[in-house]
Protein backbone atom coordinates (compact mmCIF):
# COMPACT_ATOMS: atom_id res chain seq x y z
CA UNK A 1 0.00 0.00 0.00
CA UNK A 2 1.42 3.10 -1.15
CA UNK A 3 1.79 6.02 1.51
CA UNK A 4 -0.70 9.42 0.22
CA UNK A 5 1.46 11.97 -0.89
CA UNK A 6 -0.79 14.50 0.21
CA UNK A 7 -1.73 13.86 3.58
CA UNK A 8 -2.97 15.80 7.19
CA UNK A 9 -1.13 16.00 10.88
CA UNK A 10 -3.19 17.66 14.09
CA UNK A 11 -1.84 20.34 15.78
CA UNK A 12 -3.56 20.61 18.83
CA UNK A 13 -6.65 19.17 17.44
CA UNK A 14 -6.31 21.04 14.31
CA UNK A 15 -5.45 19.23 10.91
CA UNK A 16 -2.40 20.73 8.94
CA UNK A 17 -1.74 20.31 5.52
CA UNK A 18 1.31 17.91 5.09
CA UNK A 19 3.33 16.38 2.19
CA UNK A 20 5.27 13.15 2.27
CA UNK A 21 8.75 13.75 2.50
CA UNK A 22 8.38 16.49 5.31
CA UNK A 23 9.43 16.48 9.30
CA UNK A 24 7.05 17.91 11.64
CA UNK A 25 8.67 21.31 11.84
CA UNK A 26 8.41 21.37 7.94
CA UNK A 27 4.46 21.40 8.27
CA UNK A 28 4.42 23.40 11.47
CA UNK A 29 6.83 26.24 9.60
CA UNK A 30 5.09 25.63 6.15
CA UNK A 31 1.52 25.96 8.29
CA UNK A 32 2.71 29.48 9.43
CA UNK A 33 3.42 28.07 13.36
CA UNK A 34 6.57 29.63 14.54
CA UNK A 35 6.44 28.35 18.52
CA UNK A 36 5.43 24.81 19.75
CA UNK A 37 6.84 24.70 23.18
CA UNK A 38 7.70 26.52 26.13
CA UNK A 39 10.36 26.39 27.49
CA UNK A 40 10.83 25.07 31.84
CA UNK A 41 11.78 28.50 33.34
CA UNK A 42 10.54 31.15 31.63
CA UNK A 43 7.73 29.73 29.66
CA UNK A 44 8.94 31.69 26.36
CA UNK A 45 7.94 30.31 22.74
CA UNK A 46 10.70 27.98 20.97
CA UNK A 47 10.16 26.95 17.43
CA UNK A 48 12.94 26.01 14.89
CA UNK A 49 16.35 27.42 15.29
CA UNK A 50 19.07 25.46 13.90
CA UNK A 51 16.98 23.17 11.97
CA UNK A 52 19.39 20.46 12.10
CA UNK A 53 18.71 18.48 15.03
CA UNK A 54 21.55 19.98 17.32
CA UNK A 55 20.04 22.86 19.38
CA UNK A 56 17.00 20.57 20.72
CA UNK A 57 15.07 24.28 20.82
CA UNK A 58 12.05 22.63 18.55
CA UNK A 59 11.23 20.10 20.72
CA UNK A 60 7.12 19.01 20.49
CA UNK A 61 4.96 16.23 21.68
CA UNK A 62 4.27 13.57 18.81
CA UNK A 63 1.76 10.74 19.64
CA UNK A 64 1.98 10.87 23.41
CA UNK A 65 6.39 11.02 22.89
CA UNK A 66 7.50 14.06 24.43
CA UNK A 67 10.60 16.24 23.31
CA UNK A 68 10.90 14.82 19.93
CA UNK A 69 12.92 17.51 17.91
CA UNK A 70 10.19 18.59 14.85
CA UNK A 71 13.36 19.37 12.84
CA UNK A 72 13.94 15.66 12.90
CA UNK A 73 11.34 13.55 12.52
CA UNK A 74 9.38 12.73 9.48
CA UNK A 75 5.34 13.28 9.24
CA UNK A 76 3.13 11.07 8.94
CA UNK A 77 -0.75 10.74 8.47
CA UNK A 78 -2.68 11.44 11.19
CA UNK A 79 0.22 12.57 13.34
CA UNK A 80 -0.91 13.80 16.78
CA UNK A 81 1.76 16.82 17.82
CA UNK A 82 0.91 18.70 20.76
CA UNK A 83 2.26 21.99 21.76
CA UNK A 84 4.71 21.04 24.50
CA UNK A 85 4.71 23.20 28.14
CA UNK A 86 8.81 22.59 29.74
CA UNK A 87 9.37 19.00 29.51
CA UNK A 88 6.31 17.53 29.10
CA UNK A 89 6.65 15.23 31.91
CA UNK B 1 68.27 39.06 12.09
CA UNK B 2 64.68 37.33 11.62
CA UNK B 3 61.75 39.59 12.25
CA UNK B 4 60.57 39.55 16.03
CA UNK B 5 56.34 40.05 16.72
CA UNK B 6 56.08 43.72 18.58
CA UNK B 7 56.08 43.51 22.42
CA UNK B 8 53.55 45.43 24.30
CA UNK B 9 55.78 46.51 27.31
CA UNK B 10 53.84 46.05 30.96
CA UNK B 11 54.03 49.15 32.47
CA UNK B 12 53.95 47.61 35.87
CA UNK B 13 55.16 44.09 37.55
CA UNK B 14 52.63 41.38 38.98
CA UNK B 15 53.22 40.25 42.25
CA UNK B 16 51.75 37.10 40.51
CA UNK B 17 51.24 35.91 37.52
CA UNK B 18 48.89 32.69 37.20
CA UNK B 19 49.27 30.56 34.15
CA UNK B 20 45.80 28.82 33.78
CA UNK B 21 42.24 30.24 33.21
CA UNK B 22 40.71 27.26 34.47
CA UNK B 23 38.59 26.82 38.06
CA UNK B 24 42.75 26.23 39.91
CA UNK B 25 43.63 29.31 38.25
CA UNK B 26 40.54 31.81 39.01
CA UNK B 27 40.45 30.69 42.25
CA UNK B 28 43.99 31.13 43.47
CA UNK B 29 44.07 34.24 41.57
CA UNK B 30 40.70 35.27 43.79
CA UNK B 31 42.60 34.34 46.60
CA UNK B 32 45.58 35.85 45.77
CA UNK B 33 43.84 39.65 45.53
CA UNK B 34 42.38 38.74 48.15
CA UNK B 35 45.60 38.88 50.55
CA UNK B 36 46.61 42.27 48.79
CA UNK B 37 48.41 40.47 45.91
CA UNK B 38 48.74 42.18 42.50
CA UNK B 39 47.52 39.46 39.75
CA UNK B 40 47.60 39.04 35.89
CA UNK B 41 45.91 35.37 34.60
CA UNK B 42 47.42 34.25 31.14
CA UNK B 43 45.99 31.18 29.60
CA UNK B 44 46.49 30.11 25.87
CA UNK B 45 43.19 29.56 25.21
CA UNK B 46 39.62 31.21 26.48
CA UNK B 47 38.67 31.03 29.93
CA UNK B 48 37.77 27.64 31.22
CA UNK B 49 38.69 26.15 27.96
CA UNK B 50 40.59 22.68 29.03
CA UNK B 51 39.74 20.34 31.70
CA UNK B 52 37.44 22.90 33.80
CA UNK B 53 35.08 23.20 30.71
CA UNK B 54 34.49 19.34 30.39
CA UNK B 55 33.75 18.43 34.10
CA UNK B 56 30.68 17.43 36.48
CA UNK B 57 31.62 20.24 38.96
CA UNK B 58 31.67 17.93 41.87
CA UNK B 59 32.42 19.24 45.32
CA UNK B 60 32.67 16.10 47.08
CA UNK B 61 33.83 14.68 50.34
CA UNK B 62 32.54 11.54 50.04
CA UNK B 63 35.22 9.73 47.32
CA UNK B 64 37.76 10.95 49.26
CA UNK B 65 39.85 8.01 51.35
CA UNK B 66 41.48 9.29 54.58
CA UNK B 67 45.20 10.99 53.49
CA UNK B 68 46.06 14.57 52.68
CA UNK B 69 43.19 15.08 49.64
CA UNK B 70 40.75 14.51 52.41
CA UNK B 71 42.51 16.74 54.48
CA UNK B 72 42.19 19.48 51.42
CA UNK B 73 38.77 18.45 50.08
CA UNK B 74 37.23 19.06 53.95
CA UNK B 75 38.98 22.54 53.52
CA UNK B 76 37.72 23.34 50.40
CA UNK B 77 34.30 22.30 51.65
CA UNK B 78 34.38 24.66 53.58
CA UNK B 79 35.51 27.89 51.48
CA UNK B 80 32.51 26.86 49.22
CA UNK B 81 30.09 27.54 51.90
CA UNK B 82 31.55 30.70 53.03
CA UNK B 83 31.96 31.80 49.85
CA UNK B 84 28.58 30.92 48.47
CA UNK B 85 26.67 33.72 50.59
CA UNK B 86 28.59 36.31 49.89
CA UNK B 87 26.80 38.97 47.83
CA UNK B 88 27.04 39.56 44.08
CA UNK B 89 25.08 41.76 41.87
CA UNK B 90 21.77 41.57 43.33
CA UNK B 91 22.06 38.05 44.20
CA UNK B 92 24.74 35.41 45.62
CA UNK B 93 28.11 34.37 44.50
CA UNK B 94 26.12 30.20 45.62
CA UNK B 95 23.01 30.98 43.08
CA UNK B 96 25.06 33.13 40.36
CA UNK B 97 27.05 29.59 40.28
CA UNK B 98 24.40 27.14 40.28
CA UNK B 99 26.13 25.76 43.75
CA UNK B 100 23.63 22.96 44.96
CA UNK B 101 24.15 21.89 48.25
CA UNK B 102 22.29 18.68 47.34
CA UNK B 103 24.19 15.90 49.22
CA UNK B 104 26.08 12.69 47.60
CA UNK B 105 24.29 9.50 47.72
CA UNK B 106 26.58 6.04 47.85
CA UNK B 107 24.66 3.32 47.18
CA UNK B 108 26.15 -0.86 47.20
CA UNK B 109 25.00 -3.47 45.31
CA UNK B 110 25.64 -6.88 47.26
CA UNK B 111 27.05 -7.05 50.56
CA UNK B 112 30.78 -6.93 49.53
CA UNK B 113 30.66 -3.40 48.58
CA UNK B 114 28.26 -2.21 51.49
CA UNK B 115 30.97 -3.89 54.15
CA UNK B 116 33.50 -1.40 52.04
CA UNK B 117 31.71 1.96 51.74
CA UNK B 118 30.89 1.07 55.71
CA UNK B 119 34.65 0.86 56.57
CA UNK B 120 35.25 4.00 54.30
CA UNK B 121 32.56 6.12 55.99
CA UNK B 122 33.59 4.87 59.50
CA UNK B 123 36.80 6.21 58.47
CA UNK B 124 35.33 9.54 56.77
CA UNK B 125 33.53 10.08 60.33
CA UNK B 126 36.67 10.21 62.21
CA UNK B 127 37.49 13.06 60.19
CA UNK B 128 34.89 14.95 60.47
CA UNK B 129 33.30 13.62 57.05
CA UNK B 130 28.98 13.59 57.74
CA UNK B 131 28.38 9.97 56.39
CA UNK B 132 24.83 8.61 57.07
CA UNK B 133 24.02 4.93 56.80
CA UNK B 134 20.56 4.31 54.72
CA UNK B 135 19.81 0.38 54.78
CA UNK B 136 18.03 -0.48 51.34
CA UNK B 137 14.93 -0.47 52.40
CA UNK B 138 14.89 2.99 53.23
CA UNK B 139 16.65 4.32 50.02
CA UNK B 140 13.62 5.04 47.96
CA UNK B 141 13.14 8.01 50.48
CA UNK B 142 15.64 9.71 49.67
CA UNK B 143 15.85 8.71 45.38
CA UNK B 144 12.59 7.27 44.56
CA UNK B 145 13.38 6.30 41.20
CA UNK B 146 16.79 4.25 42.42
CA UNK B 147 16.53 0.54 41.70
CA UNK B 148 15.73 -1.65 44.23
CA UNK B 149 18.64 -3.51 43.34
CA UNK B 150 20.78 -2.22 46.20
CA UNK B 151 22.03 -3.64 49.59
CA UNK B 152 22.25 0.10 51.07
CA UNK B 153 23.98 3.44 51.15
CA UNK B 154 25.17 6.34 52.70
CA UNK B 155 24.23 10.02 52.75
CA UNK B 156 26.51 12.28 52.40
CA UNK B 157 25.18 15.71 53.11
CA UNK B 158 27.87 17.94 52.42
CA UNK B 159 28.43 16.46 49.13
CA UNK B 160 27.61 19.21 46.56
CA UNK B 161 27.56 20.50 42.97
CA UNK B 162 28.79 23.49 41.30
CA UNK B 163 28.29 24.67 37.23
CA UNK B 164 32.02 25.08 37.13
CA UNK B 165 32.09 27.59 34.14
CA UNK B 166 30.13 29.98 35.45
CA UNK B 167 32.15 29.14 38.92
CA UNK B 168 35.62 30.09 36.92
CA UNK B 169 34.06 33.07 35.42
CA UNK B 170 32.88 34.83 38.39
CA UNK B 171 35.85 34.03 40.61
CA UNK B 172 37.80 35.81 37.57
CA UNK B 173 35.68 38.76 37.41
CA UNK B 174 35.63 39.11 41.32
CA UNK B 175 39.75 38.83 40.71
CA UNK B 176 39.45 41.33 38.50
CA UNK B 177 37.34 43.65 40.18
CA UNK B 178 40.10 43.28 42.59
CA UNK B 179 42.30 44.68 40.10
CA UNK B 180 43.48 41.67 38.56
CA UNK B 181 44.07 41.64 34.95
CA UNK B 182 43.02 38.49 32.31
CA UNK B 183 44.41 38.08 29.34
CA UNK B 184 43.44 35.31 27.05
CA UNK B 185 44.48 33.13 23.58
CA UNK B 186 47.89 34.40 24.63
CA UNK B 187 50.07 31.07 25.47
CA UNK B 188 52.84 31.47 27.49
CA UNK B 189 56.05 30.33 25.56
CA UNK B 190 58.99 31.07 27.92
CA UNK B 191 59.81 32.13 31.73
CA UNK B 192 61.54 35.13 32.49
CA UNK B 193 64.83 34.45 34.22
CA UNK B 194 67.45 36.04 36.61
CA UNK B 195 69.78 33.16 37.20
CA UNK B 196 67.89 29.78 38.87
CA UNK B 197 64.95 32.30 39.90
CA UNK B 198 61.33 32.69 37.31
CA UNK B 199 61.46 36.15 37.57
CA UNK B 200 58.19 36.49 34.92
CA UNK B 201 56.16 34.48 31.63
CA UNK B 202 56.92 35.41 28.01
CA UNK B 203 54.09 35.30 25.41
CA UNK B 204 54.22 36.27 22.40
CA UNK B 205 52.40 39.39 22.81
CA UNK B 206 54.56 40.79 25.61
CA UNK B 207 57.10 40.05 28.70
CA UNK B 208 54.93 40.12 31.97
CA UNK B 209 57.48 40.31 34.82
CA UNK B 210 56.15 38.77 38.27
CA UNK B 211 57.33 38.65 42.03
CA UNK B 212 56.03 35.03 41.37
CA UNK B 213 54.59 32.85 38.55
CA UNK B 214 51.72 29.99 39.40
CA UNK B 215 51.58 27.07 37.21
CA UNK B 216 48.15 26.16 37.01
CA UNK B 217 47.39 25.33 33.46
CA UNK B 218 46.10 22.07 34.82
CA UNK B 219 46.59 18.92 32.47
CA UNK B 220 49.16 21.14 30.47
CA UNK B 221 50.97 22.01 33.44
CA UNK B 222 54.18 19.38 32.52
CA UNK B 223 54.48 21.81 29.55
CA UNK B 224 54.95 25.24 31.79
CA UNK B 225 56.89 22.98 34.55
CA UNK B 226 59.36 21.91 31.48
CA UNK B 227 59.76 25.47 30.44
CA UNK B 228 61.77 25.87 34.05
CA UNK B 229 63.64 22.46 33.64
CA UNK B 230 61.69 20.63 36.09
CA UNK B 231 59.70 17.40 36.19
CA UNK B 232 55.54 17.54 37.11
CA UNK B 233 54.08 14.38 35.44
CA UNK B 234 51.00 15.59 34.85
CA UNK B 235 49.33 13.40 32.24
CA UNK B 236 45.50 12.91 31.04
CA UNK B 237 42.89 11.12 31.80
CA UNK B 238 40.08 11.19 29.41
CA UNK B 239 36.63 10.83 30.45
CA UNK B 240 33.04 11.14 29.15
CA UNK B 241 29.66 12.30 30.47
CA UNK B 242 26.43 11.65 28.72
CA UNK B 243 23.75 15.04 28.91
CA UNK B 244 20.10 13.69 28.63
CA UNK B 245 17.29 15.89 27.74
CA UNK B 246 15.48 18.24 30.39
CA UNK B 247 13.82 16.28 32.74
CA UNK B 248 11.81 17.07 35.75
CA UNK B 249 13.86 16.68 38.96
CA UNK B 250 13.89 13.52 39.24
CA UNK B 251 17.14 12.73 40.75
CA UNK B 252 17.92 14.59 43.75
CA UNK B 253 21.46 13.82 45.04
CA UNK B 254 24.59 13.06 42.42
CA UNK B 255 24.08 9.08 43.55
CA UNK B 256 27.03 6.85 42.52
CA UNK B 257 27.74 2.72 42.69
CA UNK B 258 30.52 2.57 45.61
CA UNK B 259 33.13 1.13 43.39
CA UNK B 260 33.57 4.24 41.98
CA UNK B 261 35.96 5.12 44.75
CA UNK B 262 38.23 2.07 43.64
CA UNK B 263 38.29 3.06 39.98
CA UNK B 264 39.36 6.46 40.81
CA UNK B 265 42.10 5.14 43.08
CA UNK B 266 43.19 2.81 40.64
CA UNK B 267 46.28 2.75 38.43
CA UNK B 268 45.00 1.30 35.17
CA UNK B 269 45.77 2.40 31.98
CA UNK B 270 42.47 1.00 30.29
CA UNK B 271 38.89 1.83 30.47
CA UNK B 272 36.81 1.68 33.52
CA UNK B 273 33.67 2.88 33.81
CA UNK B 274 31.51 3.34 37.43
CA UNK B 275 27.87 4.58 37.25
CA UNK B 276 27.26 8.15 38.43
CA UNK B 277 24.47 10.24 38.08
CA UNK B 278 23.04 13.51 38.71
CA UNK B 279 20.22 16.05 37.75
CA UNK B 280 21.01 19.65 37.22
CA UNK B 281 19.66 22.96 37.57
CA UNK B 282 19.16 22.96 33.93
CA UNK B 283 17.03 19.81 33.96
CA UNK B 284 19.29 17.80 32.02
CA UNK B 285 21.15 14.61 33.99
CA UNK B 286 24.31 13.88 33.94
CA UNK B 287 25.90 10.42 33.21
CA UNK B 288 29.71 9.63 34.21
CA UNK B 289 32.17 8.35 34.62
CA UNK B 290 34.96 6.73 32.56
CA UNK B 291 38.65 6.67 33.09
CA UNK B 292 41.30 5.64 30.66
CA UNK B 293 44.59 6.79 29.73
CA UNK B 294 45.19 7.02 25.85
CA UNK B 295 46.72 10.73 25.58
CA UNK B 296 44.87 13.32 24.29
CA UNK B 297 42.71 11.23 21.72
CA UNK B 298 39.52 13.12 21.01
CA UNK B 299 37.53 10.58 19.14
CA UNK B 300 34.02 9.26 20.39
CA UNK B 301 34.28 5.45 21.95
CA UNK B 302 31.09 4.36 21.72
CA UNK B 303 32.27 1.44 23.78
CA UNK B 304 32.62 3.83 26.68
CA UNK B 305 29.27 5.85 26.02
CA UNK B 306 27.28 2.43 26.13
CA UNK B 307 28.87 1.65 29.46
CA UNK B 308 27.71 5.11 30.98
CA UNK B 309 24.52 5.00 29.28
CA UNK B 310 23.74 0.69 30.74
CA UNK B 311 25.17 1.81 33.95
CA UNK B 312 22.49 4.87 34.59
CA UNK B 313 19.93 2.83 33.35
CA UNK B 314 20.61 -0.10 35.34
CA UNK B 315 20.78 2.52 38.66
CA UNK B 316 17.63 4.30 37.50
CA UNK B 317 15.80 2.51 35.35
CA UNK B 318 13.57 5.20 34.73
CA UNK B 319 16.18 6.87 32.16
CA UNK B 320 15.84 3.93 29.94
CA UNK B 321 13.22 5.87 27.31
CA UNK B 322 14.79 9.72 28.19
CA UNK B 323 16.88 10.37 24.97
CA UNK B 324 20.59 11.74 25.43
CA UNK B 325 21.27 15.21 23.52
CA UNK B 326 25.08 15.26 23.81
CA UNK B 327 28.25 13.36 25.40
CA UNK B 328 31.55 15.08 26.00
CA UNK B 329 34.72 14.38 27.05
CA UNK B 330 37.56 15.84 29.12
CA UNK B 331 41.11 15.23 30.29
CA UNK B 332 41.69 15.05 34.01
CA UNK B 333 45.42 16.06 35.25
CA UNK B 334 46.69 13.02 36.29
CA UNK B 335 49.43 12.49 38.88
CA UNK B 336 51.20 8.89 39.31
CA UNK B 337 50.43 9.03 43.10
CA UNK B 338 46.79 10.76 42.76
CA UNK B 339 47.33 14.03 44.32
CA UNK B 340 47.66 17.49 43.43
CA UNK B 341 50.58 19.11 43.21
CA UNK B 342 51.02 22.58 45.27
CA UNK B 343 53.32 25.10 46.81
CA UNK B 344 56.46 26.74 45.56
CA UNK B 345 58.84 24.39 43.51
CA UNK B 346 62.80 24.78 45.28
CA UNK B 347 64.26 23.45 42.18
CA UNK B 348 63.23 26.50 40.64
CA UNK B 349 62.81 29.50 42.91
CA UNK B 350 59.75 31.43 41.92
CA UNK B 351 57.77 29.25 40.23
CA UNK B 352 54.94 27.43 42.31
CA UNK B 353 52.08 24.95 41.08
CA UNK B 354 48.74 24.55 41.66
CA UNK B 355 47.98 21.72 39.22
CA UNK B 356 47.10 17.83 39.13
CA UNK B 357 43.64 17.56 41.04
CA UNK B 358 43.21 14.39 38.24
CA UNK B 359 38.84 14.70 38.54
CA UNK B 360 38.70 16.98 41.79
CA UNK B 361 39.71 20.17 40.48
CA UNK B 362 36.54 22.26 40.88
CA UNK B 363 35.67 20.67 44.23
CA UNK B 364 39.63 21.41 45.52
CA UNK B 365 40.43 24.53 43.79
CA UNK B 366 39.20 26.84 46.71
CA UNK B 367 41.45 25.35 49.19
CA UNK B 368 44.41 24.73 47.10
CA UNK B 369 43.67 28.70 46.30
CA UNK B 370 44.04 29.51 50.16
CA UNK B 371 46.83 27.32 50.69
CA UNK B 372 48.55 29.13 47.59
CA UNK B 373 47.87 32.55 49.12
CA UNK B 374 49.12 31.70 52.23
CA UNK B 375 52.32 30.69 51.22
CA UNK B 376 52.76 33.08 48.72
CA UNK B 377 52.71 35.82 51.47
CA UNK B 378 55.05 33.76 53.85
CA UNK B 379 52.13 32.19 56.28
CA UNK B 380 51.97 29.10 57.28
CA UNK B 381 49.49 27.32 55.19
CA UNK B 382 46.98 25.70 57.18
CA UNK B 383 47.36 22.36 55.62
CA UNK B 384 50.81 21.20 55.36
CA UNK B 385 52.03 20.81 52.07
CA UNK B 386 54.88 18.48 52.17
CA UNK B 387 52.27 15.38 50.33
CA UNK B 388 51.82 17.66 47.72
CA UNK B 389 55.54 19.08 47.22
CA UNK B 390 56.60 19.66 43.48
CA UNK B 391 59.47 17.79 43.34
CA UNK B 392 58.23 14.49 45.14
CA UNK B 393 58.40 12.57 41.43
CA UNK B 394 62.38 12.32 40.88
CA UNK B 395 64.91 13.96 38.83
CA UNK B 396 64.48 16.81 36.20
CA UNK B 397 63.82 16.87 32.94
CA UNK B 398 66.81 16.07 31.08
CA UNK B 399 67.92 18.84 29.32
Amino acid sequence: MSRPHEFEILFDGTPLPCRDGWTIGAALTAAGVRSWRTTRHGQRPRGLFCGIGICFDCLVTVNGQPSLRACLVPANPGDDVRTQEGTAR
Amino acid sequence: MPDRPPRTPTSTTSDLVVVGAGIVGAACAYHATRVGLSVTVVDSGPITGGTTGAGEGNILLSDKEPGPELDLALLSNRQWRSLADLPLDGTTFGRAVELETKGGLVVATGPAALAGLTRLAAQQRELGVEAIAVPGDRLPDFEPHLTDDVAGGYRYPQDMQVQPMLAAAHLLRLARRAGATVLTHEPVTGLLRDGERVTGVRTPRRDIPAGAVLNAAGTWAGEIAALAGVRVPVAPRRGYILVTEPLPPIIRHKVYLADYVADVASDSAALQTSTVVEGTGAGTVLIGASRERVGFDRTISLPALRQLAAGAVRLFPVLRDVAVIRAYRGFRPYCPDHLPVIGPDRRAPGLHHACGHEGAGIGLSLGTARLVAQSLIGEPPEIDLHPFRPDRFGPEVPR
